[in-house]
């Protein structure tokens, strides 16, 4: 049999096909504990990016997965400043480990979606034992790290330069 | 042992420039939140999303064409009662959206865009109008192949793949830098087959394009 399939960028014009209009809410906006996570992104030259789309994936407030009634997984195209904003409930710890939420950006100029995790800066305790942030470079680790603000919490994606994002392998 | 997908930064692609990260990516350990997925079936899917040849009002322009395969992951297993997004151009090459400025016609019974859900072996199948190739200002004379986006996710965080599937024989392969930034070994795999068996007579031409999702735990280092 043939290899897996290459991956192709979304193109410009990805939102034709890969936004609805509940993709944002992976609760009701007015579930209890409800909160936007929420940011830019920006390419190498500071500039945002209109075209790209954020998909998120994330245990329940418990920490399980593929529980009823918790689809867990949210989507949100960037708006012309290059900002997205999901409204979620805060996850709880996975098998021990911090609380986080796995993030797919896509966008056109990314021939291959990247793959980061948000963390809760408010959770600084359950961070200090992540054995994934602990593989994080020190003076890279505060680009995971989402800040709590009035709607929620603020996660900057960088996708090159001052302040890249860490990106991971799968 | 080579991946089948294009690096992120590859110049000719002229975007990848500036949004390709620089920092080499993390090994990212494998625990739960990569070895499940969303589960997106039916839900999104409205009746009639597996047809873009004609909405409430008419029938789209072109070269009515059915597009179906199969999609399964590494291990050879069916991908299953699956979601699988579609995104495209009109027949002239011309996508409905606001930032799209080819002189080309928008038609008004096109929109571009389709759902379906994969059945118990993994097939799927839509109706659509061949898209039109369009000229794309990365480069000097630059038009992009006739492609249609495809979206799916498999069962696992670590299986979520976009792609395009491009049609047979197509001239601008050679001049396509999105094309040809998958390692050459791979390339053939976005080429759909023109497929007798799933033409409709006097109707529509068939094309078949199987997809093939990374296995469940795949590791980036994929055998060729």
């Amino acid at each position: 049999m043939t290899g897996p399939t290459p991956s192709q960028t979304v193109g410009p014009y990805l939102s034709i096909g890969l936004t609805w209009a509940e993709g944002p809410y992976v609760v009701a906006g007015d579930a209890p504990g409800a909160v936007w996570l929420h940011g830019r992104i920006r390419d190498g030259a500071g500039e945002p990016i209109p075209d790209a789309l954020v998909e998120t994936w994330q245990a329940d407030p418990r920490g399980r997965f593929h529980t009823p009634g918790f689809r867990g997984f949210g989507r949100c195209g960037t708006d012309d400043d290059g900002r997205w904003a999901i409204r979620t409930v805060k996850p709880g710890p996975v098998e021990g480990r911090a609380p986080h939420v796995a993030v797919s950006v896509f966008a056109r100029g990314l021939l291959h979606r990247v793959v980061t995790r948000l963390y809760f800066a408010d959770e600084a305790e359950a961070n200090g034992g992540d054995e994934v942030l602990a593989t994080v470079p020190p003076e890279r680790r505060h680009t995971l790290l989402a800040g709590r603000d009035d709607e929620g919490y603020r996660f900057d994606i960088r996708l090159q330069g001052d302040d890249e994002t860490v990106f991971f392998d799968l | 042992m080579t991946t089948p997908h294009p690096p992120l930064l590859s110049p000719g692609y002229r975007s990848t420039v500036l949004r390709a990260p620089r920092q080499q990516p993390i090994l990212l350990p494998h625990s739960l939140g990569e070895l499940t997925g969303p589960v997106l079936g039916e839900g999104p899917v409205v009746a009639g999303d597996a047809d873009l040849s004609v909405d409430g009002s008419g029938e789209a322009q072109g070269q009515r064409i059915v597009v179906h395969g199969r999609v399964r992951d590494a291990d050879g297993r069916p991908v299953a009662d699956q979601l699988v997004e579609v995104w495209q151009a009109n027949a002239a090459g011309r996508y409905l959206h606001k930032w799209d400025r080819h002189d080309a016609p928008l038609d008004p019974h096109f929109a571009g865009a389709g759902r379906t859900v994969t059945d118990a072996q993994g097939h799927y199948r839509f109706v659509t109008v061949k898209p039109g190739a369009y000229p794309w200002g990365n480069h000097a004379n630059a038009w992009r192949p006739a492609h249609i986006h495809f979206s799916l996710f498999g069962r696992a965080f670590t299986q979520r793949l976009v792609t395009q599937m491009y049609f047979p024989d197509d001239p601008l392969f050679a001049y396509d830098p999105i094309y040809n930034s998958v390692p050459e070994f791979a390339r053939d795999r976005l080429v759909s087959h023109f497929d007798l068996s799933a033409t409709v007579e006097s109707w529509a031409l068939g094309f078949r394009f199987d997809i093939v999702l990374s296995g469940a735990s795949a590791t980036p280092m994929e055998t060729s």
